[in-house]
């Protein structure tokens, strides 16, 4: 890890595998370092800076409002009723914590394979791991109906003498959740400790150098700490990445576990992994395009990162697609059941089939632009098509959960959804929140990992016998 | 700690890693052991000079992932078959494959708590105050762009003035003095 093979004399190609260089050339430590804490450390907050982050408290504080109507009036001011009793809180819920899997997935397991390009932006990926839990997360608590007895859920020595009951997926989901987004902000927090320790020494205000230094723990380098660091952030990439494999496997088991058609699916755990990833990563151009304009970052945000993430996004999709196709298969040509015949023919033309088609062109149809490279290398573009993707996911799962509850076994229990105003405010809600809270980080943490970037350069190479050494002993 | 007054010990500032971990591979051969790298990011080469060779963490990881796989185990267990028994549409009382996934990850939860904070214990780290901050050259650099090599003044080798004329050799930018 320490010495990463980068070219000296030629900065732009690798000679050993011929790879364009992550970080533009003619960096130095100090550059890299001044680049990045800027952002964090200029007295002056740029005007636009101002202007996003009202726009999205304006979001937060609709949020609020929806919130308090909730607690008023109950879950009833939502479309959710028998027979579609998950509506679009659970819609939200799933999409939300599939965008936070591509964080995990750059920070962890392309760590673990050793992607040097990962390093310019696991830090806000996992920023937005956090920010995306946050928001789905807050869901099923408002969902439950009475959210300040969330807490029920958990195994805790109660007056009530009542227990929970573990063979229930959603208290697996209760779980996976839980420690998703504990590990997600110990490894983001452990991750941003040394850059912690570099802002606190930068800073110019007594302020900021008392808040940095706080959160900085006293990190001052040593190399034990860093060794010890070092293997402390691979343990815990190598457990986030099972971590972020199984929490989606658990989401999808509450689908799964149950008997509903489009629901009772074997499928469902590597589709819904794939699915989480393909959403994430298009979160993260949605996020990172504008950043790397807006602060000037394209050095270290550079078009192979975008060029990268389109070939993740392409390879994530088919195996999107794949699910869908075998949906199809199973349920027309391999079930030999008419409850999931017509489950598929319902999806596809029954009343709500708009939604399928719409998923079906932004999750398959336009995704496969990104197999042209130039387009996966022009920004605007693949801004685009990074939110594209987004809404085909949202789609799916709203397709996964009303779709299959509108119409079950029995005609006479069938229903419709229509989501209401107050449906739209929460969810619009969300992603105000989501994108204030990324307004917040971009201004006062550390977005890209400074200490990673300077491991990157070419100046960080040993040469041994370019020195000369003096005789041991003395 | 009790208050310490004097000399720390002698922190010598170099511009490049390569500087760096041949100094310190030296001061380890001429015999010091109390001492430490310090750099703006991980130099294992460094580590190695300086003789530090493997951590316990991974260790202590192991021992919280197993705590948090036989807790949640155990828990769902008592749980399910003793405290509470419930009948679920007939599945036995100790359904062993679905207590298996919170179990799953609760250790992931004790192991990468373990992993996080057992690091941090390790490293002796929350210290908000450490002699080296009082260097004028350390936090302009050691968090920036420079490489330092301290060797401290418990070290039975160290000698002021014969250590200093020792780091001299390795031509660093500055040998600085530090008081506690």
């Amino acid at each position: 890890m320490a010495t990463k093979d980068v070219p000296v004399n030629d900065p732009m190609l690798d000679p050993v595998t011929g790879e364009f260089a992550v970080i533009a050339p003619g960096h130095t430590f100090k550059s890299v370092t001044e680049e990045v804490s800027r952002i964090v450390l200029t007295p002056r907050t740029p005007l636009g800076w101002f202007f996003g982050f009202t726009l999205a408290g304006g979001f937060v504080l609709m949020l609020l409002v929806a919130l308090a109507w909730l607690l008023v009036k109950g879950p009833g001011i939502w479309a959710v009723t028998i027979p579609v009793a998950w509506g679009f809180a659970i819609v939200n819920f799933v999409w939300w914590i599939g965008i936070g899997h591509a964080g995990t997935l750059i920070s962890a397991i392309l760590l673990l394979f050793k992607q040097g390009w990962r390093n310019s932006i696991n830090r806000f990926a996992e920023a937005m791991t956090i920010f995306a839990v946050v928001c789905a997360a807050l869901f099923p608590l408002i969902h439950v109906g009475r959210p300040w007895l969330g807490y029920w859920l958990l195994p805790y020595p109660n007056t009530m003498n009542v227990w929970p009951q573990f063979r229930s997926p959603l208290m697996w989901d209760c779980f996976a959740v839980s420690t998703y987004a504990t590990i997600s902000v110990v490894f983001w927090y452990i991750g941003m400790v040394p850059d912690l320790g570099t802002l606190r020494d930068r800073a110019q205000s007594r302020l900021g150098q008392y808040f940095y230094g706080m959160l900085s723990m006293g990190w001052r380098g040593s190399v034990r700490h860093w060794a010890r660091y070092e293997t402390a952030s691979l343990l815990l990439a190598g457990l986030a990445t099972p971590l972020v494999l199984s929490v989606h496997t658990v989401i999808s088991f509450d689908f799964a576990v149950a008997l509903l058609p489009g629901w009772h699916d074997t499928i469902f755990p590597p589709f819904f992994v794939a699915g989480a990833i393909y959403s994430g990563f298009a979160m993260v151009i949605t996020l990172a395009v504008p950043i790397r304009k807006f602060y000037h970052l394209e050095d270290l945000v550079t078009l192979r990162h975008i060029d990268n993430m389109g070939k993740v996004m392409l390879a994530t999709g088919l195996i999107v697609a794949y699910g869908y196709v075998s949906e199809v298969f199973m349920s027309y040509c391999y079930s030999a059941s008419h409850w999931e015949y017509f489950m598929m023919w319902n999806r596809m033309f029954g009343p709500m089939g708009w939604s399928y088609w719409v998923l079906i062109t932004c999750n398959i149809a336009l995704p496969q632009l990104l197999w042209s490279r130039k387009l996966r290398r022009n920004v605007g573009f693949m801004f685009l098509m990074s939110l594209i993707v987004n809404t085909g996911m949202w789609f799916e799962r709203f397709v996964i959960v009303v779709t299959s509850l509108t119409r079950d076994y029995l005609p006479s229990s069938w229903g419709t959804y229509r989501a209401t105003k107050w449906d739209y405010a929460t969810f619009a809600g969300t992603l105000g929140l989501f994108t204030f809270l990324f307004f917040l980080f971009i201004r006062f943490l550390p977005m890209i990992p400074m200490s990673e970037l300077r491991l990157m350069l070419p100046q960080a190479k040993i040469h041994k016998e370019a020195q000369p050494i003096p005789e041991a002993g003395d | 700690m009790p208050v310490r007054e004097g000399t720390y010990g002698l922190l010598a500032e170099f511009d490049t890693p390569s500087q760096l971990v041949s100094a310190a591979e030296g001061a380890y051969n001429a015999g010091y052991r109390r001492m430490d790298c310090y750099t703006p990011y991980p130099v294992e080469e460094a580590a190695e000079a300086i003789g530090f060779h493997r951590s316990t963490v991974s260790l202590v990881c192991l021992i919280g992932g197993l705590l948090g796989l036989a807790t949640m185990f155990g828990l769902e267990t008592w749980i399910s078959v003793w405290a509470f028994p419930l009948n679920i549409a007939g599945r036995p009382y100790f359904s062993w494959v679905a207590f298996a996934v919170p179990a799953y990850e609760w250790t992931i939860l004790y192991a990468g708590l373990s992993a996080a904070f057992g690091m941090l214990f390790l490293n002796g780290l929350p210290q908000l105050y450490h002699p080296l901050f009082n260097a004028p050259n350390f936090r302009s650099g050691a968090t920036t762009d420079k490489f330092f090599l301290c060797l401290e003044s418990t070290d039975p080798k160290f000698d002021l003035n014969e250590t200093r004329g020792f780091l001299d050799r390795y031509t660093p930018v500055s040998v600085v003095e530090v008081e506690y």
